[in-house]
């Protein structure tokens, strides 16, 4: 027993208005794809995840059904849930997510007036503030 | 298994519950909601054998209340109910006087953990303290049924969180737990169902991620709109 003050990482902050098993599989794709979570490597088991995110067993529990309908884990019997060795799903993944914050940027953007290639100009011009800080 | 059905209680002229009914499984963490006098303290005092009800039914295990069901229920009163002249120590002994299903070693660890040592004089603890010991020597009963009744009142806020740890610990599939509160927005992420009680009748109820899908609200804004002309 050890977890009662040793919560390593980032703990995460709930929203509590959305559905807290949505924000934890977001949270896990997020490592996985960013490298944080190895292809292959073993997740924690259900019951310290749930005392390291400090939430509910069945939450954690439904967050890896859902990720195991998705193939983003899969379950070894007796042994534990692990991430997925497909390299070419976390591509996907990835893609998929990138698609969902352009969509979001996009949309946002033209709410305030942007065409297409003013976005491109802003994006450019950020990048290089940001290289050179 | 905990199974509530027209369960009313009155005292002298005032209705406390009015035909409740509830059903409660195992391996879920329940929040029992509603401001002061909505009746949350004498639902529990029921199931917990120390009130009687006037109509009703309350089945645990499916056995009708009596001193047989008071050993499957573990209650912790919202009261600070410790004797100040023990130790930490001389509580736990006490309990295991007391309880045949106290866990011993399971409160001296919980307690180490959480940096309470067993030499300790109650009348030194703080109230948050206070509040962490009572949860644990609840929790520490090996009961099938949990009921706290407000533990994060007038606690600070690193002390809550401490208890809600204890509360995730020592959940398992088997056990029923349920916690009474008014202070929503710090407890719900620990919870799977939550219950409404509003004047003695369950107002609303569900499981807390279908709720906030469904109402788009977090289960405390949901409480201030059920509550709103409370």
């Amino acid at each position: 027993m050890t977890l009662i003050h040793a919560k390593e990482g980032d703990q995460l902050e709930f929203n509590n208005n959305i559905p807290i098993y949505l924000q934890v599989i977001e949270k896990i794709k997020q490592d996985i794809v960013s490298g944080k979570l190895k292809p292959g490597e073993k997740m924690p088991s259900s019951r310290d995840y749930s005392y390291e995110l400090g939430i509910n067993f069945n939450t954690v529990a439904r967050v890896y059904k859902e990720l195991e309908m998705e193939e983003i884990v899969f379950t070894k019997r007796g042994l534990g849930t692990f991430v997925t060795e497909s390299t070419q799903l976390i591509e996907k993944l990835r893609k998929n997510m990138a698609e969902k914050l352009v969509e979001e940027f996009v949309s946002g953007m033209k709410q305030i007036g942007y065409t297409q290639e003013e976005m491109i100009n802003f994006i450019k011009s950020k990048n290089r503030i940001e290289r050179n800080e | 298994m905990l199974i509530i059905k027209d369960l009313s209680k009155k005292y002298y002229n005032k209705t406390a519950l009015r035909k409740v009914t509830l059903n409660f499984e195992p391996g879920k963490i329940y929040g029992l909601l509603g401001p002061n006098g909505s009746g949350k303290t004498t639902l529990m005092k029921v199931v917990a054998g120390l009130h009687k009800q006037n109509s009703g039914e309350v089945l645990i295990n499916n056995m009708e209340l009596s001193h047989k069901t008071k050993a499957y229920v573990s209650y912790m009163p919202t009261e600070n109910f410790l004797y100040d002249s023990f130790k930490v120590r001389d509580l736990l002994k006490f309990y295991k006087d007391m309880y045949d299903d106290f866990r011993k070693d399971y409160a001296e660890e919980l307690l180490c953990n959480i940096d309470i040592n067993l030499n300790y004089k109650i009348a030194n603890l703080s109230s948050g303290q206070v509040g962490k010991v009572k949860s644990v020597l609840a929790l520490s009963r090996d009961a099938d049924i949990y009921m706290l009744d407000e533990p994060l009142n007038g606690v600070d806020i690193l002390s809550r969180d401490t208890i809600l740890d204890i509360i995730i610990r020592s959940y398992n599939e088997n056990k029923i737990i349920i916690i009474s509160t008014h202070l929503v927005g710090e407890i719900e992420k620990i919870l799977d169902s939550v219950i409404f009680l509003k004047d003695g009748s369950v107002e609303l109820l569900g499981e807390v991620e279908e709720l906030r899908q469904s109402h788009q609200l977090s289960v405390e804004n949901l409480y201030k709109e059920v509550y709103k002309d409370v």
